[in-house]
């Protein structure tokens, strides 16, 4: 990624530089040759059409070759492998708390191995903020009340800054931190070092806790639909239109129920607002997500699954 | 330059400055001329304000640990500085001052249409003026020039809902003066002066205006969301309450992108009327370089979300705000390749007023070309938030506007105090800024592509990025100089100064055709135009009375 975007920086450092040099050489050039001198008065010209549009076509061309060029990476930047590790994150007035769908949980430090596509599901408790990590290129807003979503691969082991980019508050400078990029055998070793079980079994426990399982039963009868394989697939709802059952949109109907509300369903479920962190929030995200595939984070078998479940058992909400 | 060639005028005759004396003949005036006058000492008066934050911001980074104030004091720093350099000194700077004293003038007229509402419009100024000093003195506000929600809304504790205030009623001065310049232009303009004929420097004012217009009640409405959210909680911008903080971005960015162009437009008509002045001749494509002005103003108000590529809108809305930003860039380089054509076979005098257009066009072309970089999607997403944006926008608005602020400050001065200022100092200070500049704002690209973000306050975790810290702030130090030389030899010549004749410059255009400084009225006898603006060939013509309206 740090070289797509460094290989568009070069070409623009290139264009602009015969740009500038071009102006600049013409500017010296005129200033100097014709610069006052007695009895050699100006000449008047009035201005020239065909050259106006010349100097108007040729720039726009070479901006657009500009923007075509960083439409292209940032699409890139903006879609996330489908097989990538997941990692939530969530930021607050100041500091980054990071859990690996694993069950990991890390504190302005983040731990990836080397090669492997890694995929941020960030929310903010507070503020907005932003996830930088300028050797990989990348940043993204972390907000409040919803997911956004950014991913990288690093390609080479060493520890790397982490900055909030998005001023928020007194301490806005130091939240920072740093990513931890080590070698398979070494990340393995990192990560068997304890850990409270995969983030989607805290989930689950969470689901049963709150008694969420009550109504979302995994057969036809309960009063909520049933979430087996919802995640990833289009939900019909009760206005008309039609979501796609994202991360995003799961969040929604825990924390806000009436908003998007799945079609043939009563609106009874309660608010979650203010009862649930946003730790168990992504938990249960987390586990939802884990009964719509084999394996939380796994999507090679997941669209296998997924396609299962498509011809197997047709979701309850559609 | 030695073609000066008018008489100076007896010191004691009647004009603006002695027609009248007494603090109330300035505070009740109606006169546009002296209106400027007020705006010039208020506007300076922040301006040295808010260069002072930005000395005491560059003095913070001289060292990567937080030592000199706390980290409080520094965003309260930046943000006092982003918002008075922004909303009492760039915006009101050229409209209020020059376009006020200039575009009635310019046109032939005796006064703006509306004297009294140009009046009003500095008293709204010094009463948002006077909150906003207040604000600063009871514990100014720490939210950055931006307001961002939802920290401005529900976290800050500090004067959000002052400095808000503030601004929202100088917003209202910037308005009544677009509003004015808009029917003064349309109506008021002297017999034989047609839009063809307008100096370019009142093309930019009118397109100008328009923004003002149109963008600032985008601002108040904005404003007035985050006191009422601040103050009731309404939920506008509020998660939880189910609103969304974005939303504050799209309505912030409406007017504040807008608002660069009511900066740097204006700097661009002052320009436009330098080089055509100091290279003797009219100007290359008038009808293009006029017409990139409008577009500029339209444009402009299509662009705002490319201040948001990362802020979490859609990948769809991001192609559609970057390929427009590229648009926005062609008017703005056909304004730069004319200019430099105009030089084009012409006969260039090195005046001060000259040594600012040189600079303007050297700092404005990489101001814009850097723009280049963030408005591609994937570059910006790497530079936005970092110090690459603001050497970016500082390029912009300090090498383009001020640099166009100066320059026009020293070409009508002769015009303004009827006095000339000393030429060899003005030509020192204009190489002071230049070098001055570059070297405070040119080492911040570097630190932004190696990341560093902006508005931070301590860098102790970073130490690699000291060294080009230190040359901003070394740099920020020699432009300190830079600005203050100007205000020291313009007072110094309102006493001791030569008399400024008519015409020092021998320049085109109405204002140099009255007296320096001219009278309440402007013109003896209304002027008849007969001729286009830039008319520098029947100027320089041996033997050939030049037409004069008085």
């Amino acid at each position: 990624m740090a070289r797509n975007v460094d290989a568009l920086y070069i070409f623009l450092l290139i264009v602009t530089g015969m740009m500038t040099l071009l102006i600049f050489i013409c500017l010296a050039y005129f200033a100097a040759r014709f610069r006052y001198r007695p009895g050699v008065p100006a000449e008047q010209i009035e201005g020239s059409t065909p050259l106006e549009i010349t100097w108007s076509t040729i720039p726009f061309l070479i901006f657009m070759v500009i923007f075509a060029w960083g439409a292209v990476v940032y699409f890139k930047e903006r879609t996330p492998p489908t097989d990538s590790t997941e990692v939530y994150v969530v930021a607050k007035q100041w500091m980054w708390k990071l859990e690996h769908a694993e069950g990991q949980r890390e504190i302005n430090e983040l731990h990836v191995p080397v090669g492997r596509d890694v995929k941020l599901i960030m929310t903010s408790q507070d503020v907005i903020h932003s996830f930088y990590i300028p050797a990989f290129r990348i940043k993204q807003d972390v907000l409040p009340g919803r997911y956004t979503v950014e991913w990288f691969r690093a390609t080479k082991p060493g520890v790397y800054h982490l900055f909030c980019a998005e001023y928020c508050g007194t301490q806005h400078s130091g939240m920072v931190g740093s990513i931890i990029v080590q070698e398979p055998a070494q990340y393995e070793a990192w990560m068997n070092g304890g850990s409270g079980g995969p983030l989607s079994a805290t989930g689950e426990k969470i689901f049963a806790e709150l008694g969420c399982v009550t109504c979302h039963r995994t057969d036809a009868q309960g009063r909520g639909p049933n979430l087996q394989g919802v995640f990833g697939k289009p939900v019909q709802l009760e206005d008309g239109r039609t979501v796609t059952a994202d991360e995003n949109y799961l969040r929604e109907c825990i924390l806000d129920p009436g908003a998007k509300r799945v079609k043939g369903f009563q609106p009874i479920m309660p608010t979650f607002q203010g009862l649930v962190s946003e730790e168990q929030v992504n938990a249960l995200v987390a586990y939802i997500k884990s009964i719509s595939t084999s394996k939380p984070g796994d999507a090679g078998k997941a669209s296998a699954s997924a396609a299962q479940s498509r011809s197997g058992k047709e979701i309850q909400v559609q | 330059m030695n073609m000066a060639t008018a008489i100076a005028q007896p010191v004691e005759r009647e004009n603006y400055l002695n027609k009248e004396y007494g603090v109330w003949s300035w505070l009740l005036t109606t006169d546009h001329k002296r209106i400027a006058l007020l705006y010039l000492g208020s506007i300076t008066f922040f301006f040295f304000i808010g260069g002072f934050f930005a000395l005491l911001i560059r003095l913070e980074l001289l060292t990567p640990a937080g030592d000199l104030v706390q980290a409080d004091t520094y965003n309260k720093l930046f943000s006092m500085h982003g918002i008075v350099m922004v909303f009492f000194f760039l915006v009101p700077s050229i409209p209020a001052v020059l376009g006020n004293f200039l575009v009635p003038m310019m046109i032939g007229a005796k006064d703006l249409a509306f004297p009294r509402i140009n009046l009003l419009s500095w008293y709204l100024y010094i009463i948002g003026g006077g909150m906003m000093v207040h604000c600063m003195l009871t514990g100014g506000v720490d939210t950055g020039w931006t307001f961002y929600a939802p920290f401005s809304t529900n976290f800050s504790n500090t004067k959000v809902v002052e400095a808000g205030l503030a601004v929202f009623v100088a917003g209202f001065s910037s308005i009544l003066t677009g509003l004015n310049f808009v029917v003064t232009i349309h109506r008021m303009r002297a017999p034989g002066m047609t839009w063809s004929r307008l100096p370019l420097f009142i093309w930019a004012h009118y397109a100008t205006s328009i923004i003002q217009l149109l963008g600032t009640p985008v601002l108040a409405i904005t404003l007035t969301l985050v006191v009422a959210e601040r103050a009731l909680h309404l939920g506008i911008f509020d998660p939880k309450l189910g609103g969304d903080p974005v939303l504050f971005q799209h309505l912030f960015w409406f007017y504040s992108h807008p608002a660069v162009y009511i900066m740097i437009l204006p700097a661009m008509g002052v320009v436009t009327e330098i080089i055509a002045c100091f290279s003797r001749k009219r100007i290359f494509g008038y009808s293009f370089v006029a017409f990139s002005s409008i577009a500029i103003a339209v444009f402009g108000f299509l662009v705002w979300a490319h201040h948001m590529f990362v802020a979490g809108t859609s990948v769809y809305a991001a192609l559609v705000f970057s390929s427009l930003s590229y648009a926005v860039a062609v008017p703005s380089a056909i304004k730069v390749f004319n200019w430099t054509a105009t030089l084009y076979k012409g006969s260039i005098h090195y005046d001060a007023p000259m040594l600012y257009a040189f600079g303007f066009l050297g700092l404005f072309t990489i101001g814009g070309l850097t723009g280049l970089f963030l408005a591609a999607l994937g570059i910006d997403v790497h530079v936005t938030d970092t110090y690459f944006v603001v050497a970016h926008f500082h390029y912009i608005m300090v090498g383009g506007a001020v640099m166009g602020y100066l320059g026009g400050m020293h070409f009508w001065w002769p015009k303004i105090s009827g006095r000339l200022y000393p030429e060899g100092w003005a030509r020192l200070a204009a190489l002071i800024v230049f070098i001055g500049f570059n070297l405070t704002f040119f080492p911040q690209f570097l630190l932004g592509y190696m990341g560093m973000p902006r508005r931070y306050y301590d860098y102790s975790h970073m130490p690699e990025f000291q060294v080009l810290n230190v040359l901003s702030t070394a740099g920020a130090t020699v432009l300190g100089v830079g600005y203050l030389l100007p205000m020291v030899y313009f007072l110094w010549s309102m006493r001791y100064g030569k008399p400024a004749p008519y015409n020092p410059w021998n320049a085109a255009g109405l204002e140099w055709q009255t007296t320096s400084p001219p009278t309440t009225f402007n013109f003896d006898e209304e002027p008849v135009v007969t001729w286009e603006a830039y008319n520098y060939e029947e100027l320089d013509a041996p033997q050939k009375e030049v037409p004069v309206a008085k």
